[in-house]
């Protein structure tokens, strides 16, 4: 079964025929080239997939693209605006927040969802809502550094 | 991991009664509201139904209504919304805890209180690949005919995991349940039975509609136990309930999940002189809950482990809630 389906990628509106079973994921990586987002565990338990749908957190290996007709999806690809890093971008990288780099792209997406609706988390909150985002780095301290400094940034 | 996806026609009904009629048009048809569990199942070929009916239109589904007689929480309300909800965490503080601790973040903004309900039963030797699985003749809960947890019973032993039952049931909530023959509400102890492969009581073709919880009168708590302290489903849980009378006793109702294929309510000694807390009750207690429970070798962490941990955190909730 196919079918039509609208929605915004990156404030950009994208309509495509897609199959029901399409997943999120292999729509943002296989169709639109979106490589950002990243399959890791490919099953919901990993958070690389993260993107955000209607600006809060998803996991978009488990998220069917026949369900987000007319959302308005966000992903790393779009959180830099005229060639100028995010704040959680920068910090990231200012802080060493990205070591292999490979979760990276959920941990900043987790953390945008965070900052947009708690502009001043505390280490509770954002571990909180890094809670479903695994870094195999085992590198946890200097993401918690890297949204903490985006947020003193933020709200400063 | 990593199957393709079973091909499947999404039906997106608007009412309880269009999903109704679309479960009666599509024998097999699958009901589908956050898909966080169903959607990996159907990567590992746990199921193929052809049909899914998305539940995520419909409106009816996830609203809250506070009323004299209590309050009645959709079964499309999402557990993010059900632990941000003052009534909840007010009325209901072990309903907001257990759903707060379900899986991660972006799990919950999507997972729905019916989702979590009516989850399958979960097990080491079922929540596998589809190769995995064949390599071991599959088992009694799917195509196999032998339960490798249990070889000599005959009776899949998966245990159920859910957060919310426990912690709905020690506050005595009762769930609606809508079908082609109207709506029927039961108690929600009496939705489950004790069969992995078959553990909750819905007739084909019906819907779980809502949770319904009688107004706040216990103060109550839920704590699990698991590998990682977010994400995992938990190796067990319980929800403990105290009511504390004016002449003093206290009462207590616990919940247990995770040890078996339902989640049970544990029978107790009887009530506690809270004036004057005694070590020979929680002792009793701490017996009651070990001897109730029966986990099996359905997760990777020992059946005894998981037994002693339920039984010390239910004590450890109960002495917290005097």
């Amino acid at each position: 079964m196919k079918r039509i389906v609208s929605l915004k990628i990156n404030g950009r509106t994208v309509e495509d025929v897609i199959p029901d079973n399409l997943l999120l994921i292999d729509f943002l990586r296989d169709r639109q080239a979106l490589t950002g987002a990243k399959k890791g565990c490919d099953g919901g338990e990993c958070g690389a997939c993260t993107v955000l749908v209607d600006g809060r957190p998803r996991l978009s290996c488990i998220t069917l693209t026949a369900k987000c007709g007319g959302a308005d999806i966000e992903t790393i690809e779009g959180q830099a605006q005229n060639g100028r890093l995010s704040a959680l971008q920068r910090a990231f990288h200012e802080n060493l927040g990205a070591q292999c780099g490979f979760c990276t792209p959920g941990m900043i997406i987790a953390a945008e969802g965070l900052l947009r609706e708690n502009p001043d988390p505390d280490v509770n909150d954002i571990k909180a809502a890094l809670g479903g985002n695994l870094c195999r780095c085992t590198g946890y301290v200097k993401i918690i550094k890297s949204v903490q400094a985006a947020a003193a940034e933020a709200t400063q | 991991m990593t199957e393709a996806m079973p091909q499947f026609q999404l039906i997106e009904p608007s009412t309880v009664d269009e999903a109704v009629a679309a479960l009666q048009d599509a024998p097999g048809a699958v009901l589908c509201a956050g898909g966080t569990d169903l959607v990996v199942q159907l990567r590992q070929g746990l199921s193929d139904p052809g049909t899914l009916v998305n539940l995520s239109g419909v409106a009816a589904l996830s609203t809250v209504e506070e009323t004299n007689k209590g309050l009645r929480v959709g079964a499309g309300v999402t557990l993010a919304e059900i632990a941000g909800m003052e009534a909840v965490a007010n009325g209901y503080p072990a309903v907001a805890k257990a759903a707060q601790s379900v899986a991660g973040p972006s799990h919950r903004e999507v997972a729905t209180l019916g989702g979590n309900l009516c989850l399958d039963t979960r097990c080491v030797y079922f929540n596998q690949s589809h190769w995995w699985r064949k390599s071991n003749s599959f088992c009694l809960k799917n195509r196999g005919d032998i339960c490798h947890v249990a070889p000599k019973g005959n009776r899949c032993r998966a245990a159920f995991s859910g957060d919310m039952a426990p912690a709905l049931m020690v506050h005595g909530a009762e769930i609606e349940i809508a079908g082609a023959n109207g709506v029927r509400r039961i108690a929600l102890a009496d939705f489950y039975h004790e069969d992995g492969a078959e553990h909750i009581n819905l007739e084909p073709c019906e819907i779980v509609v809502a949770a319904h919880l009688p107004p706040p009168g216990p103060t109550s708590d839920y704590e699990k136990i698991r590998v990682r302290g977010s994400i995992d489903f938990p190796l067990a849980g319980v929800a403990v309930a105290c009511n504390k009378l004016d002449d003093g006793t206290a009462q207590f109702t616990v919940a247990v999940t995770g040890t078996n294929s339902k989640p049970l309510l544990v029978e107790l000694p009887g009530d506690l002189n809270a004036e004057e807390p005694n070590d020979a009750f929680f002792a009793t207690l701490e017996k009651q809950v070990q001897k109730a429970v029966s986990p099996q070798r359905t997760t990777t962490i020992a059946p005894h482990y998981r037994r002693l941990s339920v039984s010390a955190l239910t004590v450890r909730l109960a002495e917290g809630l005097l």
